[in-house]
This record gives C-alpha cells, structure tokens and sequence, in this order.
C-alpha cells in the first residue's frame, strides 16, 4: 500500500522512490547498482533525519492528521480489554463521532470517552470526521456520569478538528452541551486522565479534554482554534494556517511550558503511524502511571487540585 | 469561536451611526438611524428609550457602561478588580500585535478590559455584576477576562451575592492561545462551585454571544434571558455556511430562535431586564430565605474540597 505523503515529506518520497526503482533494477538487471544504492540510503537517512528532527507547528498539525496515525478505535482495540463499547445519548441519538466503552487497561477497568475518526472516507463519513454534535456530547457526558457513579476512572482520548459547526448542530444547542461538559469534567468525582492524541480543536476538544492530568503525544496539537480558521480570521485567508500555526502556542512542547500539560509522550521519527505499537505501549505506560497515582488518592483532594489547576491557569497583570 | 469579521463590519457600523461618517444628510450626534427600519430617530429620544428603536424596537448595541447604569439600582455599582489586565504571553503577532490590539482597545472603550465587574444592588438585592463591551478586540475571553469572571463568582459566594452576567463575545481570545480556551473550562468550574452553594445565577445574553463564551458561564446559568434580536451561537456565521454550503435561515440563531428550541428561559426586552430581574431574585434569593440550600450553610470560600 502506497504511504500517505505529506506535504513536506515530499523530497524524501522522491528519494525513497528512485531507491525503491534502483533496487528493482538491480535485482532485475545484472548491471550492479550497489554502489548507487548505499549512496542514496545515506542521503536518505540523512534527509530523515533533518526533516523530522525539529517539526515546525504546522508540520506537526500535517502529522496530527496523517490518516494512518492511531485512533481513538485504534487505542481502544490494542491497550485495552474486555472492551464493551455503550451507545447513544438517551435523548437524540448515536453520535459515532464520540466512543464511549467500558474497558479494562493493566487490570484496571476504566471508562475511555474519545473522538473517533474514520480510517477511510466511508467510516469518515458516518462519524463526521470525528467532530461531535450535541448528541455526541451528551454522551460523552452520560458516561462521564457513569464512571462517576461507579468509580471508574475516565481515559479521555482527544482527537478532533471541533465540535461540528453545523445548522442542526446549533439549533440542538452545541454551546450549551459544552458549557455542561465543562461544568461536569471540573467537578466530577472520579480521576480524569486525557490524552493529545491527534487534534485537539477548540471547544470541541475540551469538552472531553480536561482533567487531573493531560498527556500530550509529541506530535499532537490542543488549539483554541484550528490554524486555518485563525488565518481566515487574521490574514482573511485560510491557506495560510502556516503562519498562523506557530502564533497559537498549539504544540505539545507550547503546552508543557504554559503548564497545561503534564507529559509528553515521545513519537517514533515520522510520526506515531510510522511504528504505532511503540506508541501503543509507551500511551499505556503514560496512562498506567497516572491512574496509579490519583486512584490512590483521596478523591477530595483530587477534586481540589483539579480546581486550583483551573484557577491558576492564565496569564494577566494585576496592575499596580 | 474568536469573531469574524462580519461581527466586525457590523460593530463599525452600529458605532459610527452617529457620526459624520454616515452618508450624507444627517447632522453629527442628533439623528440616528435605525439599521432595522430605516427610521430616522432623535439621539436624545432613543437615550431616554434605553437605545431601543421606538418605532421597531430594534436593540441598539450598547456598552458595558451604559448596560450597568440601567441595570443596577441608581448609585449602587462599586468596580471590582479593574487593575486586573490582559498581557500578551505569548508575543502574539500574526498580521497585528496583540499589543497593540490591546492598546487601541483601551483607548476606544476607555476600559481596561474586555469585562466590568462590581458589586451592586439590583431591586435591592446583593448581587456581583458582570458586563462585557464587545468594543474591547469583540469582548474576547482571554486570561483577565477568564479571571475577572472567577474573582467575581469567588466573590459572590463569600458574600452571598447573587450573581448577574451579561454577555456580548466574540468567543475566546484567539491572541492568548490554549491559556484562552482554558477559560471555558476555568469559567465552567466556578459557575459549578458556585452553584452548590445555593446562590442564583442570573445571565443575559445580549448581541452577539458566541463561540467559547456561549460554551462556557455564559448558558450555566440557572434563568438564561436574553435581548430581543441577540444572535447567540457556538460556531460563526460563515464557518456554518461554508460547512453546510446552504444559506441560513433568517432567524437562525437569534434570542427568539433559541427561546423556540427551548435553550433560553425568555427573551425580554431591554426596557424590562431590570424590573424582571429584580423579580427574578425575589424567587431566587428572596428576603426571608436567602440560604434555602444545604449547601449556602457551608463556610463559603474555604471548601476547597468539596467542589
């Protein structure tokens, strides 16, 4: 199967393509090519290494977006077990752009609440590219509600463009489902662990995407607003999400020094999708380790740390 | 969602009305013209009819100044916080400095925010006001705003005060970044701590409250009025169209819209917001029992772990 290329991946396609022609011809010709072919492994190893050494903010929203990167599903299926997937709002309907299931990591059931994406354009199409409409809020929160009830703690994987901006989707109210996850993820008596696993946009992220600990993947992006609307916005063009990208303080590193985000899991070079059961692992670990802590933790205590980590967040002057 | 730019052209032109940039014909400052019947109205009449249009009662936008002085009772309003400012954490530049944003925002609200909170009496009941001015960079929600918002929420609960916030945003403070959108968040858990100490909430939502202002204190409110004709919403305007590639029905996402899909408790005129109020507290914070909730008997400020 062909790779998914990036934009700015593309001179190295090009070099791992004329490789991949060298190799064949010098298997099928007897002209020897060796010499030609060690040549082109260097410069290719060598322009991997420049080009994925130090990812620009706009390049690392490329690869938080790459289709075969990990997903919410993907997660659920290779870090946990005895998965029971629940379904709908009991209001509307089945939004398949949020999972919600019972599921069972090291030994330690757990509600995962995520964003899921499609791994193809049918599967996009039926999950609305994983940006939620009010259903779909509310039933993250109904299982925010559960794991609250039965003392599970909540996995919240975050991956989505936004909540959807849509007529349906206002005239149900998606503010108003929001503000009431917001309201419910502050104060709900159970740890929440969230996890950056691809996009994180604005409103519709955040409504499953805060808690007593955010674990940022390197290459995942958590943004009041996606680069693209911000440069239509401030340029009146959203072709350039380049220059607004590094202006929105979105990457993990960003978020680690405002100190909304605890962790940063590290990616394989290339991104997670370039060895995803490294990534696989390395999550699960970052996950483990949070919920051994706070699951240990008076629950009280919990909740007021939650709150002043809120409280402290911002920035701003107090005059004289 | 931070503002687009038809909020923009749509404010120059509500503050200019009565300027000398108008086309033609009217004198500076006298006569106004209304945008939604064309009617040509005497500046000192529509003052008096609280910025209301007498003859289509179109809602004039008005600022946080003006809003306090007819919302709380004569001579109650005591500011809360106003050295409280926005910085720029994050050297801001795209297209223009948000510093300089800032600056001219200052300079054209005479605010040194985007929110004015105070204490104040309204139909004689304690309360902890809350106006935005959407002429501060569209009433953005960044940091101060966010904190301005908690302080007052803090406030009201260790003072037993009931809270009253009237909203005008474009949503969240693009130039502040994820320390921005944390806000909503931030904001969301006062309302909800506040809430458990059985003290009323009251919000107004006025024209346009949008993005992450609706999605966060703005809708958390125990009785949601808002004013005739406010636009009201998550997303923007053009973002839906360009999603949904259709064009949007007259009424969408006005006060009225809402108050028909049952989002909002009433939509109510400008002229009446005071007295409903007012009597709105009677039911909610009335004389005789202002601490009918187990939670209000909690030492109020000091429960940190009982969020």
């Amino acid at each position: 199967m062909a790779r998914f290329v990036m934009e700015f991946e593309r001179p190295l396609a090009e070099l791992e393509e004329k490789l991949a022609e060298l190799k064949r011809l010098d298997i099928a010709a007897t002209i020897q090519l060796s010499d030609e072919i060690a040549g082109l492994e260097r410069e290719i190893d060598k322009l991997r290494d420049t080009l994925y050494a130090a990812l620009s903010p706009w390049e690392k929203v490329q690869v938080s977006r790459h289709p075969e990167r990990p997903k919410t599903q993907d997660y659920v299926e290779m870090l946990f077990d005895d998965v029971i997937e629940l379904h709908g709002d009991r209001t509307f309907g089945d939004d398949e752009a949020i999972m919600i299931a019972l599921a069972t990591l090291d030994g330690r059931r757990c509600m995962v609440i995520g964003h899921r994406k499609g791994k193809n354009t049918k599967e996009n199409i039926k999950r609305n590219f994983g940006s939620p409409h009010p259903e779909g809020f509310r039933k993250a929160r109904r299982a925010m509600k559960m794991a609250e009830k039965f003392n599970l703690p909540v996995v919240s994987l975050i991956d989505t463009q936004g909540a959807f901006p849509g007529l349906e989707a206002e005239q149900r109210g998606q503010a108003w489902v929001i503000a009431e996850n917001l309201a419910t993820l502050a104060s709900l008596r159970t740890p929440v662990v969230a996890v950056g696993i691809g996009e994180g946009g604005s409103g519709g992220a955040l409504a499953i995407g805060f808690g007593d600990r955010l674990i940022m993947l390197e290459n995942a992006y958590y943004s009041v607003i996606t680069p693209e609307a911000c440069a239509s916005i401030i340029f009146k063009d959203a072709t350039r999400a380049p220059e607004a990208a590094p202006c929105l303080a979105m990457t993990a590193d960003d978020l680690m020094r405002l100190g909304i985000a605890d962790e940063i899991v590290r990616e394989p070079l290339g991104g997670a999708h370039r060895d995803p059961a490294i990534v696989y692992a390395s999550v699960a670990r970052a996950i483990t380790s949070a919920l051994d802590e706070l699951c240990g933790k008076d629950i009280d205590d919990v909740l007021a740390k939650r709150y002043d980590r809120l409280a402290m967040t911002g920035v701003f002057s107090e005059g004289e | 969602m931070p503002i687009s730019d038809w909020f923009k052209a749509r404010e120059v032109r509500k503050y200019t009305s009565t300027s000398a940039d108008m086309p033609g014909e009217l004198p500076d400052g006298v006569w106004v013209k209304c945008p939604s019947c064309k009617h040509t109205l005497y500046q000192g009449d529509l003052d008096r009819a609280g910025d209301v249009c007498l003859h289509c009662g179109h809602h004039f936008d008005i600022d946080a100044p003006r809003r306090i002085a007819m919302l709380a009772d004569e001579g109650t309003f005591q500011e809360t916080e106003a050295g409280l400012t926005s910085v720029d954490p994050l050297r801001f530049k795209a297209a223009k400095p948000y510093t300089g944003s800032l600056e001219k925002a200052r300079a054209l609200s005479g605010l040194p925010e985007a929110i004015v909170t105070g204490r104040a009496l309204v139909g004689g009941h304690p309360v902890m006001l809350g106006v935005m001015d959407f002429r501060f960079i569209a009433a953005s929600m960044g940091s101060a705003v966010g904190e301005k918002i908690a302080r007052a929420f803090r406030l009201a609960g260790q003072e037993q005060r009931a809270v009253i916030m009237v909203t005008r945003s474009g949503g969240a403070r693009m130039q502040e970044g994820m320390l921005s959108l944390m806000q909503m968040a931030k904001t969301a858990a006062e309302t909800e701590r506040f809430a458990r100490q059985g003290l009323p909430y009251i919000s107004v939502l006025a024209n346009p409250t949008m993005g992450g202002v609706t999605a966060s204190f703005a809708v958390l409110a125990d009785v949601i009025y808002a004013e005739p004709g406010a636009l009201i919403g998550f997303a923007g305007q053009r973002i839906i169209e360009q999603t949904i590639r259709q064009s949007l029905p007259k009424n969408f996402r006005t006060a009225e819209y809402f108050e028909e899909y049952g989002m909002i408790d009433a939509v109510v005129p400008r002229g009446e917001l005071h007295s409903t109020i007012a009597l709105t507290l009677d039911y909610l914070a009335g004389p005789g029992v202002p601490n009918a909730s187990e939670g209000a008997a909690c030492p109020t400020g000091l429960d940190g772990g009982e969020l």
